[in-house]
């Protein structure tokens, strides 16, 4: 079984991100970056599956505007067995990001191509069903259930206060959410494993824009906080602010 | 007439979703702005009636797409069918709601049609004949203006942001239209349908959340969570902290890796206030906590803070609105 996992570099969520100096870029400056959360759920996934086949191959798939190889390095040390790093495209542009991956993913011919539900940059839900698209594939997203059974990808995915079934044939696409799995941590051997698996670094080609961001700022502070009093004796008088101040009950 | 709006309804078990009418509201705001028309597209099996809503909320004129197959959501399917709607109506620009749904469907559409997504807008201006979007990225810690480079532009819109109007006519224009069978095929077809929480009110879409954290120390205790939240109609949430415990399911955790939500009232009980948790909720318009450390982050963006033990204050809470609501 061959599985595939597209993986972004994100900013640490501990990190609180300022504009860049052009007003419409997030500046990299003093940036710790991670591999996008919900990806390492995509990751364990399919290190799972594999091991559960006995056989097999995750290859890692990233597009990177710097080329940045560290998170695809990470996701090797986790198991992953190869790396493709295209370097170039946008870190907004969703459907760029998407006709790049689908390039790659094209050669690839995995059974199962995972992702994440969400970058927690662009939080733009977009890339594994424009991927899906491209290749022609099905696709479930934001799935908490994956079982595979002969050619079929049983799914369950997140809705408002239900889940929906899906039964997809593979190859197919399908991209993450927590709750999936627990994702285990590099151990020191797959560290040192990792600096020897091959990673493989192309040249973006130029792909048409389909958005343009102009401006980019943090939201309007909200207004200082206040204490309405300490405990018990102050719920009255926050009722009555609820009520009459702020009119939402 | 300039960029026409098509508004994509969704509906389940022919129930419309709030959040898909503020869309057709907000549309129909814009076009009134811009001069031009408003359409909307709604895709199901049985839901000619539910035309007479999605008029009043501002649609001049309704696309039915009826089909059996259409019975539960089929992403492929509904796309289509959505595209179509969209070159019968000439809409170069098309809405839909952020819901689960929305959110699926849209990035297929945009496939279809060669574009992207503008995901989860909470603010749409009209500069000149561009439509701008302004959006959370980071988990709300920055907003991006998006503009489309080429058309269509699709936008999905916040729940909860837009308000519904219900001044528009209850007989829109109604157009129903067949899809070439093959057209309704789909390859990631729903096949069914799981009840996990049924009757509780729905995170993203609640116009109140009460949510609690580790503060309140085991999982029995978030039953006061639970009262609070009855007395004030509400949805429940919960911090990321109680969900790693295994306190409370992941469906209740609020934050950057959880939901976001945008409610009118955010009540935090013993939440400390991390930045994943408040990227998930400072949009909400009044926070309130409660939090027995005064120093707690969660105090700087709270509109009304009381400090105090959550064990004391929130059955106190509980019962004052109770008396103040309920007579
Ligand atoms: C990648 C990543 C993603 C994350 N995503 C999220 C996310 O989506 N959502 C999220 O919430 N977190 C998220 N976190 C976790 C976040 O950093 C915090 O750890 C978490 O929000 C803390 O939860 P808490 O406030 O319930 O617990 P704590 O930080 O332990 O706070 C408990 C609070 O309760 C108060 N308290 C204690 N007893 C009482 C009492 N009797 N009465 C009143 N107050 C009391 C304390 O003063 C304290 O302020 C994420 C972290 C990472 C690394
Ligand atoms: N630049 C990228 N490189 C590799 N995978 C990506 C990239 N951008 C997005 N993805 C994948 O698509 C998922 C959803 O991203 P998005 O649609 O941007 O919210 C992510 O969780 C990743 O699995």
């Amino acid at each position: 079984m061959i599985l595939a996992v597209c993986i972004k570099r994100v900013p640490d969520t501990n990190a609180r991100p300022q504009v860049a100096p052009d007003g419409k870029s997030i500046n990299p400056q003093g940036i710790e970056w991670v591999i996008n959360p919900y990806d390492e759920f995509a990751i364990e996934e399919a290190l799972r599956l594999k091991e559960k086949a006995g056989t097999g191959e995750v290859v890692g798939v990233s597009v990177d505007p710097d080329g940045n190889e560290s998170i695809l390095r990470k996701a090797l040390a986790m198991g992953v067995d190869r790396g493709i790093l295209v370097k170039g495209g946008s870190m907004f542009d969703g459907a760029v990001t998407a006709e790049l991956l689908a390039g790659v993913l094209k050669n690839v011919k995995a059974d199962l191509i995972l992702f994440g539900k969400q970058a927690v940059d662009s939080d733009s839900y977009q890339v594994p069903s424009l991927v899906a698209h491209h290749l022609g594939l099905p696709r479930a997203n934001v799935v908490t259930k994956l079982e595979i059974q002969g050619t079929k990808a049983v799914c369950r995915r997140q809705i408002e206060g239900n889940e929906e079934l899906l039964e997809l044939s593979t190859p197919c696409i399908v991209s993450c959410q927590k709750g999936l799995n627990e994702p285990r941590y590099p151990s020191l051997k797959g560290i040192m494993a990792a600096k020897k698996k091959p990673l493989e670094v192309l040249e973006a080609p130029p792909i048409e824009a389909r958005i343009e961001i102009l401006k980019m700022e943090p939201p309007p502070p909200r207004p200082p906080g206040r204490i309405v009093g300490k405990g018990r004796e102050a719920v009255p008088e926050l009722v009555r602010l609820l009520r009459e101040e702020a009119k939402v009950i | 007439m300039p960029d026409p709006i098509l508004v994509f309804v969704e509906q389940r078990d022919g129930k419309i979703k709030r959040p898909s009418l503020e869309a057709v509201s907000e549309a129909s705001r814009l076009a009134k702005a811009s001069g031009t028309s408003v359409s909307a597209a709604i895709v199901g099996s049985d839901v000619q009636a539910l035309a007479a809503d999605i008029g009043k909320a501002g649609a001049e004129k309704v696309y039915v797409i009826d089909d059996p197959r259409f019975k539960r959501y089929a992403a492929e399917g509904y796309a289509k069918a959505v595209v179509e709607a969209m070159r019968r109506a000439g809409a170069t620009r098309l809405f839909l709601a952020a819901t689960a749904m929305g959110k699926d469907l849209a990035p297929t559409i945009a496939g279809l049609t060669g574009s992207a997504v503008a995901t989860d807008c909470t603010e749409l201006k009209l500069d000149g004949d561009r439509l701008i979007g302004r959006r959370p990225v980071c988990a709300g810690k920055l907003f991006a203006d998006v503009a489309f480079k080429k058309s269509p532009g699709i936008y999905t819109l916040r729940p909860n942001v837009f308000p519904q109007s219900r001044d528009g006519s209850a007989t829109p224009a109604v157009e129903t239209l067949r899809l070439e069978a093959s057209d309704a095929d789909s390859r990631s077809p729903v096949k069914d349908v799981v009840a996990t929480a049924a009757g509780k009110v729905e995170l993203t879409e609640a116009s109140i959340v009460v949510s609690a954290g580790r503060g309140l120390s085991a999982p029995e205790h978030f039953k006061m969570r639970d009262e609070l939240a009855a007395v004030l109609g509400a949805a429940v949430g919960a911090s990321r902290a109680v969900v790693d415990a295994g306190w409370r399911p992941h469906a209740e955790q609020v934050g950057q890796t959880g939901k976001t939500v945008s409610p009118n009232l955010y009540i935090a009980i013993a939440v400390s206030g991390a930045i994943q948790h408040l990227a998930g909720m400072s949009s909400s318009k009044v926070i309130v906590a409660i939090n027995k450390d005064a120093d707690a982050p969660i105090f700087k963006i709270a509109n009304y803070g009381i400090v105090g033990d959550a064990f004391e204050v929130v059955p106190a809470l509980t019962e004052e609105l109770k008396r103040v609501l309920h007579h």
